[in-house]
């Protein structure tokens, strides 16, 4: 013990010797922190107690009432749903793109990862624009569709189908790159030993992406259930039909009821919290199975 | 091409997943942006170039434009502060706050936009103060950067971070011992190294900046040539049922926001052959 220890202090006391120029002065670094600390009150914490302050301002009675009253209800409801159709969709999708792109080589594959990506550099305005002139009532299918008296535009489809739009990427490009570095070694040992695809699949791809997967589809559900503008475009605003919550927030917004806008709003920011607490857990245990896969894998294999 | 389809012959379900996700991706994506983009040759070129350049939407091109890079600087130099703060500083809180940095990616757009309104209005617990020394936050071109700089804040920080974990500390430590002050290798020898990743990051904030429409439809008062926002002008379009009109100035947008990604790739691919 006395051996490291005056080990340690021989190398603290090494350090110091070059330690100002490895080092910003003290002044420096108390500055730094006070200006990032500044800006990130400024706009991070501040927002989040106003939502809450200005949530409950009118008494906890008119902040429950304006959550269970029938239009917040309908709102709510609808934003479950959206997101119930949205997100599993964008799942099975980017397990299959990951697949396709990382355990095989073809031609056009880097056209197909930019392309994926497409729907976050789109304003989400435009991306709800699309639908509207392709099943809107001047769109090239809308004649059909009224024909066929089946409306997207304006009803509860044509919101699924923007949520869709603005959430696509989300799982693919948490996969991608991950199961590209993973590699297919281990998948073909599994073939090799027997495995059938699906099995491969389940016992062995999917336990290593599981917390890719997760943090794919938390913030996908955090997108889904906050999107506006595009939503915007094609509900239609008709309340307690076509209202999801961000547009429920807008229109008591809008009608100068300040404390039900925010109560409304302040289910997305309990949302959104319980979202970066998720996402913080999952880097967690991303980094202690990076540091110790095999203890990880180890143990799971154990187990069963 | 078909010796790597053979090679990779053990694992199956390569047509399955290739065709299903190149099937979604048209149905979802490339069918209705490109049918957007057919809309517009179903109007005249002239319709289309006095809706494009009508003084209206000269104005809200300059106030997409100005405030999304007032708002991508101000993060590329506040999110290089905080980065830095939070990689190699240890102070309380210190890990609270580095998972609050994602709260504009994760927070509602609409919930954004109604709570920094009400924090920057007259009334305010900040804006009373700027109205105070005579500045005016909401409702004025002022509050859209606001609104820009809040929604584009993760983006320089998350680019950063990871670079400056894994800047060799040896080369520091190099520049100190052949006599380099502090300052000398932070300019010569860190900068350069994250500069590719700065100007990734003010790419990124920027381009979402352009498109955003909830944050700053709430702040911004929407007054036409004032502080009307592109995506805002659309949506007003639309609420007019001038469906060619809104598809013209989505067209104009999208041609903008392409063409300066493509002018800040280029800058960056001018970074990585200086300094790498």
């Amino acid at each position: 013990m006395n051996v490291m220890e005056t080990l340690g202090s021989r190398s603290i006391k090494l350090r110091r010797g070059t330690s100002g120029r490895l080092t910003e002065p003290a002044w420096i670094k108390v500055l730094l922190i006070g200006v990032a600390m500044l800006f990130l009150a400024v706009f991070l914490i501040l927002p989040l107690l106003v939502v809450f302050t200005e949530a409950f301002k009118k008494g906890i009675e008119v902040y429950f009432a304006s959550i269970t009253e029938p239009d917040a209800a309908a709102a709510i409801r609808l934003t479950l749903l959206t997101a119930a159709i949205a997100i599993p969709l964008n799942l099975v999708f980017g397990l299959a793109a990951a697949w396709a792109i990382s355990k095989f080589d073809f031609a056009g594959k880097s056209l197909l990862v930019t392309l994926i990506d497409l729907p976050f550099s789109v304003s989400p305005v435009i991306s709800g624009l699309i639908y509207v002139l392709l099943f809107g009532l001047q769109g090239w299918l809308g004649p059909w569709l009224q024909a066929q008296d089946f409306k997207i535009i304006f009803a509860i489809p044509g919101i699924v189908l923007a949520t869709i739009f603005v959430t696509f990427p989300f799982v693919a490009r948490e996969l991608i790159p991950l199961m590209q570095t993973q590699g297919s070694e281990e998948e073909v040992a599994a073939r090799v030993l027997g495995a059938s695809g699906w099995q491969t699949f389940w016992r062995v791809t999917l336990p290593n992406v599981k917390w890719a997967l997760l943090y794919g589809v938390i913030l996908c559900n955090a997108r889904a259930m906050g999107e506006f503008g595009a939503v915007s475009v094609v509900s239609g605003h008709i309340r307690g039909l076509t209202n999801t919550i961000p547009l429920h927030v807008e229109i008591l917004y809008n009608e100068y009821n300040s404390a039900g806008a925010f109560a409304v709003a302040s289910l997305l920011a309990i949302l959104t919290l319980i979202t970066l607490v998720l996402k913080s857990l999952i880097d967690w245990k991303a980094k202690i199975h990076a540091q110790f896969p095999d203890e990880v894998a180890g143990g799971r294999s154990y187990e069963h | 091409m078909l010796r790597a389809l053979r090679r990779h012959r053990v694992l199956p379900g390569f047509g399955l997943t290739l065709g299903f996700s190149v099937f979604y991706l048209s149905l979802i994506v490339l069918i209705p942006l490109g049918a957007a983009f057919l809309k517009t040759f179903t109007m005249s070129w002239d319709h289309f170039w006095t809706t494009v350049t009508s003084a209206r939407a000269l104005a809200s091109y300059r106030l997409s434009l100005g405030a999304s890079m007032i708002a991508a600087a101000t993060n590329t130099i506040m999110g290089l502060i905080v980065a830095w703060v939070l990689v190699r500083y240890e102070f309380a809180g210190k890990r609270i706050l580095d998972a609050l940095v994602d709260l504009p990616f994760a927070l509602p757009t609409a919930v954004a936009g109604i709570t920094l309104t009400a924090m920057f209005a007259g009334n305010g617990w900040l804006g009373s103060y700027f109205e105070s020394l005579g500045v005016k936050v909401a409702f004025t071109r002022i509050g859209v950067v606001v609104a820009l700089t809040f929604i584009g804040l993760p983006f320089v920080v998350r680019t950063l971070e990871p670079l400056l974990q894994d800047l060799d500390p040896e080369i520091e430590e190099a520049a100190a011992t052949l006599g380099a002050n502090r300052w000398q290798s932070w300019t010569r020898v860190i900068f350069p190294e994250l500069l590719p990743a700065l100007l990734t990051g003010f790419a990124l904030a920027f381009a979402r900046a352009i498109g955003e429409y909830g944050s700053v439809v709430f702040i911004s008062g929407n007054m036409p040539m004032r502080t009307e926002i592109t995506p805002l002008m659309i949506m007003t379009k639309l609420a007019q049922f001038d469906y060619a009109g809104a598809t013209a100035l989505a067209i104009a947008m999208l041609a903008m926001s392409f063409a300066l990604l493509f002018l800040i790739n280029l800058l960056q691919w001018w970074s990585r052959a200086r300094y790498a």
